[in-house]
């Protein structure tokens, strides 16, 4: 399965989300913008929780280019201590469980999770539980 | 200094109005604005005009008449009416005018809006992926807020169930029939915590204030609404706003609601305790929560005890959102901002009837928020 966008995951086994360093200021974004200014940074693996919602209904297309079946995700914000808060979603953990400041990793998930082609999109797991 | 003053205030009711375009919605608020003034289209110097998906305001000179008016477009997200207003405003401060106009109008599809990543410089894969979606980005807001201020969800539903109350008395809005507290709090979810209670549904609306100079306003013999502030601004570093793939780290606190909130207290030269009326943009229930204390009406967290006490009721320590905010009328965004400062002029009027704020309020004040981390915020006296 490939990422959603090229520049978006490390090459390595597991991956790891680019994000980028700010040149002049030392300042880490998410995603790595275009220009010279920033350089590519590749963002720690782990962690914590720092908001959330649930997706309960299908966005529209355009945009989203997700499958016609829906069912609610996580969408999270997670905090990658010294770096940067990065949003994305969160699968492998019950509703009611969801927790600020719960351990995270970080692993890509297919936008379609039916299809065997299906695309990555930044993603976490609850940590322990990341392939 | 001689201040800028509302001498009309027109609307058209908010909600969905089948057959009738966004731009003669707009039509209709000037002319009802124009009656109450008692002028006509040919006496307004120049117009600023504010629409977001309803086409080019400046086509309203076909309906109401080709007098060769200045009429400038605006298109600024949810600050559209509030920039409008700003620049009309100034244009009179100036000098250059004295009787000018700002409107507002739109009319959405159903459903959530549909933005696309390119209009806010956003990768394509940020709403391939679903994330483009605001929402998402209010109740993620709204959860950090109540793990960190101790806001309970029963607040959230409060402030709905507050804002379908007051609109059954305000002409103007859209969903006027009180919602018990219970069917809020479990109604169908939408981003947890909100269910659809706790959010505002783009729809179709207009509004129309026409502005003169102190001079003008008594000459013709208009008791006027002052305008003492108006202010706009964008997003300060470190802010959590709509559409973000990120925050700084121990980001999320400064926002482009508090730089427009201490600048229009500056301008006007009072602060939050002598404000008797506010309307604050609660697209969203939580939104109201935090923006009361984001323009330093409260604390963080005391909104909890303001809720439960009734404070921000039509006859409480501060009433917000007198006629039901964006819960209650829907938001179109080019009309939203205005039909904020529309109501304020109705308070300050003492026109309010069933949901009048007693005591006949001398300040009121409006703000507005939106993507991609715009604020507007007025204040006014009589």
């Amino acid at each position: 399965m490939r990422p959603i966008a090229e520049g978006l995951f490390t090459e390595e086994s597991p991956p790891r989300l680019i994000g980028a360093r700010h040149r002049p200021s030392g300042r880490i974004v998410f995603p790595c913008p275009p220009g010279a200014d920033y350089e590519p940074h590749p963002l720690g693996r782990r962690g914590r929780l720092w908001s959330y919602t649930i997706q309960r209904y299908r966005p529209k297309s355009p945009p989203y280019t997700g499958p016609e079946a829906f069912k609610p995700w996580v969408v999270a914000y997670v905090e990658l201590p010294g770096e940067v808060i990065v949003e994305a979603r969160l699968d492998g953990v019950d509703f009611a469980a969801l927790k600020i400041g719960m351990e995270v990793e970080f692993a890509p998930v297919p936008l379609d999770p039916d299809a065997a082609d299906s695309v990555l999109i930044p993603g976490f797991l609850p940590a322990g539980e990341a392939a | 200094m001689s201040d800028v003053c509302i001498i009309g205030a027109g609307i058209h009711p908010f909600g969905r109005t089948d057959g009738v375009s966004g731009l003669d919605q707009g039509v209709f608020a000037v002319r009802q604005a124009l009656a109450e003034a008692g002028l006509e289209w040919r006496d307004v110097q120049f117009a600023y005009g504010g629409s977001d998906a309803a086409g080019n305001p400046d086509t309203m000179v076909e309906r109401l008449g080709l007098t060769g008016v200045q009429f400038i477009n605006v298109r600024n997200g949810c600050a559209a009416g509030g920039s409008a207003l700003f620049s009309a405003q100034m244009a009179i401060k100036s000098g250059e005018f004295d009787i000018g106009l700002a409107v507002g109008f739109d009319k959405h599809p159903r459903g959530a809006f549909n933005a696309l990543p390119a209009e806010y410089n956003l990768p394509d894969w940020y709403g391939e992926a679903g994330f483009m979606i605001t929402t998402q980005f209010f109740a993620a807001k709204i959860t950090r807020y109540m793990h960190l201020h101790g806001i309970s969800r029963k607040t959230l539903g409060l402030v709905a169930e507050k804002a379908f109350r007051n609109a059954v008395h305000a002409p103007h809005a859209w969903r006027r029939a009180p919602v018990p507290l219970d069917e809020i709090l479990d109604g169908t979810m939408v981003s947890d915590p909100y269910s659809k209670y706790m959010f505002c549904s783009p729809g179709e609306g207009g509004v129309a204030l026409l502005l003169a100079s102190e001079k003008k306003a008594r000459e013709l013999g208009i008791t006027p609404i002052r305008l003492k502030a108006a202010t706009m601004r964008t997003r300060p570093p470190h802010s959590f706003e709509v559409f973000a793939p990120m925050v700084d780290v121990g980001g999320g606190v400064a926002t482009a609601t508090r730089l427009a909130s201490a600048a229009a207290f500056e301008m006007a030269g009072i602060g939050p305790a002598d404000i008797a009326v506010a309307q604050l943009q609660d697209t969203e229930a939580g939104a109201e929560i935090m923006h009361m204390a984001e323009n330093g009406f409260c604390a963080d967290g005391e909104q909890e005890r303001w809720l439960a006490e009734g404070l921000t009721e039509i006859a409480g320590r501060l009433p917000v959102n007198t006629d039901g905010g964006c819960l209650a009328c829907g938001e179109p965004i080019g009309a939203s901002g205005l039909r904020q400062v529309y109501e304020n002029v109705v308070q300050l009027r003492g026109a309010g009837g069933g949901r009048q704020v007693p005591g006949t309020p001398k300040t009121a004040y409006s703000h507005v928020y939106g993507a991609p981390g715009v604020s507007a915020v007025t204040i006014l006296e009589r």
